[in-house]
């Protein structure tokens, strides 16, 4: 793989980062503390919609964003030939 | 048969899987003993990384955490599984990729330098030894508490345990064990949160039963949150306290979490860069099937709990009330004398003390569960906290054999020779850990809510901006690290143990203090921005690294051609 090839294939890995991460914040920092209260008004049957995502609903992201970030990676290391 | 009968014969079983695995895995290089050769597969990774990573705080007191902070302990759920978003994201991969045995290891590569490396290597081991003595207690507790041993017999049972399969097997043993007690701590905690939310909601999902309602068709959370206004604390889905301290806890857990080298370290044990990524998947999943019930235990735990000891008659408590409180857990004192168990939250009116602890440990008898669930939760509480101890002594013990005596003292000691020194520090770090688990100084409970701060502080900064900063060199990281941790321990001794204002004594005044009212358990976070300010700043005024070491980072962001780990 040539320095040009190299440096387009860490560039879209910067932007999967970029994506992943802004969704990691969203689901934990923004949804489950900046926001909690307005989000409280809101009801997912037991739930209040804030402290769901501050108890339950930013794990389940988490775990998402771990699996979508294998896929893509995957599907990119093939396309720039880096895989094993 | 009873409670006790069913610990030991469950206590026993689980340890002689231990050990039988620990003979299975013998290490025979320092190659296996440290990385277990690079052959682990992702899924077994993943298990044995949740299984290093959950311990007995996980375990035994995250759930009364919650039940007794309700939203505040959000901080905990949030932290301990966000940061894997970004082990996953922006180290494990490339760490991987690197293919060294340790963090010190990488340090001192990437930025060219042994002064690095041995800064690094006093943070694995501060962060390190913290920890693991408040595993070894954990174990002291446990055992004291289900098997009418004392504390000490307990810490020594669990000690001769590790030693075991750590000194025998290393990384080797280690995995696989932490494999086998992944699967006795998830069932010992799933059990009895199944049966709980089965009786509580008619719901066996503990996730659902958390938003479901009761036999009375009000939701458990609004009932909890009624309970809790009437009794005068904050209600239980707001939580107490500021928001911007909740943020900033929240972070350090976080990053502290991802720079956690006992969990680092896990990823160098596959094979390829691929598998680190998969790894760190498995390890989320398998974590978060604990961290998403505990929340729901503590909401059934403390609405049991309330109804039924609030306004009751201390005359007509249960069995469990009166065995708890013998061991000092729960402690009654009947101010009125009206033989009545007032619980509120006015300090002058509360009559009951409740250890919160208890809220995971006794669960099951509060629920009238059978004896064999009762006992499941000591051995699922004993794995926890072994697993724990013995990836934290792995640290250890790879710090001093690799990272000082191989790369500073001696380094043309044979791989034989690194072998015998890696199981002998391997011992020594069991015995120290064993001793601060029967003599715990007062401030390990403290200070290992504060290891993440530490790492947070130290570490993170430095292997990020190694890996994505291509300039950066090694007086910025040095400096970073350096300046990180110092202001980390400065900020911890002052309003953590009031060491400048006259002890502990003065904590709670010094609290309006807090600079932007941020807690010292959220001051990882401060401290880890200030690292990578004072990082990047040293580096733009200083030589850039030689070119082989950008060439190092240019290498590490390729996955293909990681290959087997090589001794340099």
């Amino acid at each position: 793989m040539n320095s040009e090839q190299q440096k387009k294939y860490w560039k879209e890995n910067l932007k999967y980062l970029a994506i992943l991460l802004s969704i990691w914040f969203l689901a934990s920092y923004v949804f489950g503390i900046l926001l909690v209260e307005q989000l409280n008004t809101i009801s997912l049957g037991g739930f209040k919609l804030g402290f769901w995502f501050a108890q339950q609903g930013s794990i389940y992201v988490f775990v998402i964003l771990i699996f979508v970030y294998i896929k893509l990676m995957n599907s990119l290391d093939k396309k720039y030939k880096v895989n094993e | 048969m009873d409670i006790q009968t069913w610990t030991w014969i469950l206590v026993g079983i689980t340890f002689t899987l231990y050990i039988g695995i620990a003979i299975w895995s013998r290490a025979s290089s320092t190659g296996e003993f440290y990385v277990a050769g690079k052959g682990v597969h992702p899924v077994a990774n993943g298990l044995a990384t949740a299984a290093d990573w959950m311990s007995a705080a996980s375990f035994i007191s995250m759930a009364g955490i919650i039940s007794f902070g309700g939203y505040d302990g959000s901080v905990y759920l949030m932290g301990w599984t966000g940061g894997y978003v970004l082990l996953a994201l922006l180290l494990a991969p490339y760490l991987r990729k690197f293919g060294k045995f340790t963090v010190p290891d990488f340090i001192g590569d990437r930025y060219y330098s042994n002064k690095a490396r041995i800064v690094a290597v006093c943070c694995a081991l501060l962060v390190s030894f913290t920890y693991v003595a408040g595993q070894m207690q954990g174990v002291g507790i446990v055992f004291s508490r289900f098997l009418e041993v004392d504390i000490t017999t307990g810490v020594i049972i669990g000690m001769i345990i590790v030693l075991f399969y750590a000194v025998l097997g290393g990384m080797k043993g280690i995995t696989y064990t932490q494999v086998a007690q992944y699967c006795v701590l998830i069932f010992a905690f799933m059990v009895p949160a199944i049966f709980i939310s089965i009786q509580m909601t008619g719901n066996p999902i503990p996730q659902i039963g958390f938003g479901s309602s009761g036999a009375d068709g009000v939701y458990l959370l609004d009932k909890l949150d009624g309970l809790h206004r009437e009794l005068g604390f904050h209600e239980y889905t707001t939580g107490s306290k500021s928001k911007i301290d909740v943020f900033f806890i929240t972070a350090a857990l976080m990053v502290g979490t991802a720079g956690l080298p006992h969990v680092i370290v896990r990823f160098f044990t596959v094979k390829k860069v691929s598998d680190a990524r998969k790894s760190a998947g498995w390890a989320l999943l398998f974590i978060a099937i604990l961290y998403t019930t505990a929340p729901a235990i503590a909401l059934f735990a403390r609405t049991n709990m309330i109804e039924t000891v609030s306004n009751q008659p201390y005359d007509e408590m249960p069995q469990w009330f009166k065995k708890w409180e013998t061991t000092g857990l729960i402690t009654f004192n009947d101010k009125n004398n009206d033989g009545i168990i007032q619980y509120v939250a006015n300090k002058e009116a509360n009559e009951l003390d409740v250890n919160r602890d208890i809220m995971v440990l006794a669960n099951p008898e509060i629920a009238g569960l059978p004896n064999w669930v009762i006992a499941l939760v000591a051995a699922g509480g004993l794995a926890a906290a072994l697993s724990t101890a013995a990836g934290l002594l792995l640290v250890i013990s790879s710090s001093v054999s690799h990272d000082i005596i191989k790369k500073i003292v001696n380094p043309n000691i044979s791989d034989k020779g690194e072998l015998v020194a890696a199981r002998l520090s391997a011992v020594a770090a069991v015995c120290v850990a064993g001793y601060f688990g029967v003599n715990p100084p007062g401030f390990v409970a403290a200070v290992v809510a504060l290891a993440f701060g530490l790492a947070a502080a130290s570490f993170f900064p430095a292997i990020v901006l190694g890996i994505f900063y291509k300039k950066m060199n090694k007086e910025g990281a040095i400096a970073g690290m350096v300046f990180g941790i110092l202001l980390m321990l400065f900020y911890m001794l002052k309003f953590k143990f009031g060491v400048f204002d006259g002890g502990k004594t003065a904590v709670d005044a010094l609290k309006k203090d807090w600079w932007f009212g941020i807690s010292p358990e959220g001051f990882g976070t401060v401290a880890m921005v200030v690292n990578f300010i004072v990082s990047i700043t040293i580096s733009k005024l200083t030589p850039p690294p030689p070119k082989e070491v950008q060439e190092i980072v240019d290498n590490i962001r390729i996955p293909s051609g990681a290959g087997e780990a090589v001794d340099h």
